[in-house]
């Protein structure tokens, strides 16, 4: 009995270790698809961004170089839009969700910190760099001008949001105007909290008279429980044609 | 597994080696550009929107956001 115990033992042997064999190596392949998972989100996906980001600033840099379609690029505020002289709307108007609407600067995050805005807070539209609500106002507005971006993954634009101080500046900069804003505050909202993209945070009914910025991300890093929350106010509006403004000047 | 994998391969050590690169390769580019794609979007740590875009989205808009304005890029990654 022992003997034959003994025997089934020492036959089944090898079926056991290939069996424990495979496992491990099962196991170790999932651990090394986990690294590369990873890899691809630190890193792969800021390829993509990378590449993205290259397109639009060359984009940018061609379409602020021509001159604009129509002479009239505004209209007067006494006069009557629409009345005899309609003048097409500017392609900043109302930017084209999808494309890029200018740069954004903060010199407290380097020199060289400059990351063009695309139109639109999709999926799509943020793995190409940070996006600008649609809708909320434009660079300059009176309102506030929403800007969202990945803090981790796709280039971690908005990774140092968390560094900035009160009287930081954030510079916008358009086809023909550096839009420069001070941070006034830094929050940490929950996801649900919309207020805070109100044209007057936290106030639904109030009518805008002051032009503001909102930088949101994700906070903690890695993590979706909350969000971070960067305000600040249009400090000045400085033309393009006199050079760029004193807050990037210092850096 | 990847003994019997390698004992499997014809073509000498030479032949041995060009196959499991080849089929290494077409394990990482399978992964990179096909089930990490698809995975990213349910896991927590892209959300940095405050809410749904569609709440703040004008109505007039065209619906033209997916589309890259870049031909090309968006077959970068899927």
């Amino acid at each position: 009995m022992a003997h034959t115990h003994h025997a089934a033992v020492s036959r089944r042997r090898p079926d056991l270790r290939s069996v424990v064999g495979v496992t491990g190596e099962i196991l170790i392949t999932l651990g090394v698809i986990v690294f590369l998972f990873l890899a691809y989100e630190l890193w792969f996906t800021g390829l993509y961004t990378a590449h993205a980001q290259s397109d639009f600033k060359k984009q940018l840099q061609s379409e602020w170089a021509r001159p604009l379609p129509s002479p009239v690029a505004s209209v007067l505020p006494g006069e009557q839009p629409g009345a005899s002289v309609a003048p097409a709307p500017t392609v900043s108007d109302r930017p084209v969700p999808g494309d890029a609407i200018g740069l954004i600067e903060i010199p407290r995050l380097g020199s060289n910190y400059s990351y063009a805005i695309v139109e639109g807070v999709s999926t799509d539209d943020l793995k190409k760099g940070p996006g600008h609500y649609p809708g909320t106002a434009l660079p300059g507005g009176i309102g506030n001008f929403v800007v969202s971006g990945h803090r981790t993954t796709y280039l971690a634009p908005f990774n140092g949001l968390a560094e900035l101080v009160v009287g930081d500046a954030i510079v916008i900069e358009t086809r023909d105007t550096w839009y420069t804003y001070r941070v006034t505050d830094l929050q940490t909202v929950l996801p649900t909290d919309v207020a805070v993209i109100l044209p007057v945070p936290g106030k639904p009914k109030a009518t805008p008279t002051k032009a503001l910025i909102t930088l949101t991300t994700c906070t903690p890093k890695y993590s979706a429980s909350h969000r971070l929350i960067v305000d600040g106010v249009l400090e000045s509006a400085q033309p393009k044609s006199a050079g760029p403004p004193p807050a990037l000047q210092g850096s | 597994m990847y003994g019997a994998l390698w004992r499997r391969i014809p073509g000498g050590l030479a032949g041995r080696l060009a196959g499991m690169a080849g089929l290494l390769i077409s394990a990482l580019a399978l992964l990179f550009f096909v089930i990490f794609p698809i995975v990213e979007p349910h896991l927590p740590w892209n959300d940095v929107t405050v809410n749904t875009p569609s709440l703040s989205e004008p109505p007039s808009a065209p619906p033209a956001s997916s589309v890259s304005p870049v031909p090309g890029v968006s077959s970068l990654v899927p």
